[in-house]
């Protein structure tokens, strides 16, 4: 499965309910390291087992970039049952994206 | 056996794959992270030969695709060590042993961190090291700069048209910059230079609030209320894994002059990581190459 895009009209059904653990990349178009990241981020998506992964545009949706306290990108995090439990600043590889959701 | 492994993917790098691939070697490229290396970072270029617009990004994903396009392998794991052989060298990561002729050591540098005391828990929550990356969320808040040279004064200039406020916090009182870029920083309005002053700690715990800073000259210690802290103090090497092959200088780059080449016969390096004394993008392109060339001069020999 590909990444979901995620707005704040769907943040809470995609993320805050989600049933599964979910990755939430932060990016923004004018940032060179997350168009690094995206593509290991989108190779991640199609073989997530268990997970799934959001797509967040900071430009677009910055009250979910500010209520979630994203100041630097590419950030990614994952949801939990609802909450944080893991962040990570910076582009990393795809092994240490996998590790991010284990 | 792979005739050239390549360490590092950013412009040195992929260069340097170009032209052994052309000079007819086999290329295996080990990189830690992704291809591109800092040039990502950089929004826009204009100081390329030939190519008067491109974004970093533009440019390292069209490096990327050439040196691919001549069939190298690219594996995405950091190299731990080389072990010398004589004819040929190993090259260690956590996933194996690469075999090769000659190798390549195009390491690149790091962004310098203050060294400051919780410095690495406050990245992404205040600190950050890039202001093209993260500049935009600080609009309308306040934010500091740290250092004085040509990316200190360049992040400034960006995040003056941004937030609110911006200090510039320099250890000396003079600056490394362009003279006409610091001129042009210094009629705005809203930014603030601190000289001779250097940033002793960050305060807020989930969350930079404000930094604590020394001026050299008197002692003093004012705090400083920002939101964001960026620090542009210039690179480092990260060489210290191949210090036994490759002779280090006092700084930690690659001892070896402009024929690229190190101590060891069979071992190279080009880019950031090598001593030299101007690091830009077209002396790591030129560097890949030199290193490249001299690669295959080096395997013809050992045949």
């Amino acid at each position: 499965m590909s990444a979901i895009t995620i707005t704040s009209a769907n943040f809470e059904e995609e993320v805050l309910k989600s049933d599964v653990p979910v990755l939430v990349d932060f990016w923004a178009s004018w940032c060179g390291p997350c168009k690094m990241l995206s593509p290991i981020v989108e190779k991640v998506a199609e073989s997530a087992e268990g997970f799934k992964v959001g797509k967040i545009d900071c430009d677009a949706e910055g009250d979910l970039a500010v209520k979630y306290q994203v100041m630097s990108i590419p950030c990614l995090v994952v949801f939990k049952n609802g909450e944080e439990v893991n962040r990570s600043v910076g582009v990393i590889s795809e092994e240490q994206v996998r590790e991010l959701v284990k | 056996m792979t005739d050239v492994i390549i360490i590092g993917a950013g412009p040195a790098g992929l260069t340097a794959a170009i032209y052994a691939q052309r000079a007819g070697k086999s290329v295996m490229l080990l990189e830690a992270k992704i291809y591109g290396g800092q040039i990502v970072n950089t929004p826009d270029i204009e100081n390329y030969p030939g190519i008067k617009h491109i974004s970093g990004f533009e440019y390292a994903q069209g490096l990327y695709e050439q040196a691919m396009s001549f069939g190298a392998e690219f594996k995405m794991e950091a190299a731990l060590r080389i072990e010398d052989k004589g004819d040929y060298k190993i090259v260690k990561t956590a996933n194996g042993d690469y075999e090769a002729k000659a190798v390549i050591l195009a390491t690149g540098a790091k962004n310098r961190p203050l060294g400051i005391e919780r410095e690495a828990d406050m990245v992404g929550k205040g600190v950050s090291y890039c202001a093209t990356c993260d500049g935009m969320f600080y609009r309308g808040k306040r934010v500091a700069v740290n250092g004085g040279g040509n990316t200190a004064i360049e992040d400034a200039e960006f995040l003056s048209n941004v937030a609110e406020k911006v200090y510039v916090i320099h250890r000396r009182d003079e600056f490394r910059a362009d003279a006409k870029d610091v001129e042009r920083l210094k009629a705005k309005e809203n930014v603030e230079f601190v000289l001779n002053s250097t940033v002793k700690s960050l305060v807020g715990e989930d969350k930079l609030t404000a930094i604590e800073v020394e001026n050299k000259e008197t002692g003093d210690v004012t705090t400083i209320e920002i939101d964001g802290l960026f620090i542009a103090i210039g690179q480092m090497p990260d060489n210290k894994a191949f210090a036994d092959v490759a002779e280090l200088d006092p700084k930690g780059y690659i001892q070896a002059g402009e024929s690229c080449k190190t101590e060891t016969p069979g071992v190279f390096t080009a880019g950031d990581c090598r001593t030299k004394e101007v690091r830009q993008l077209t002396t790591a392109a030129a560097d890949g190459a030199i290193a490249a060339l001299a690669a295959a001069q080096y395997i013809a020999t050992l045949a």
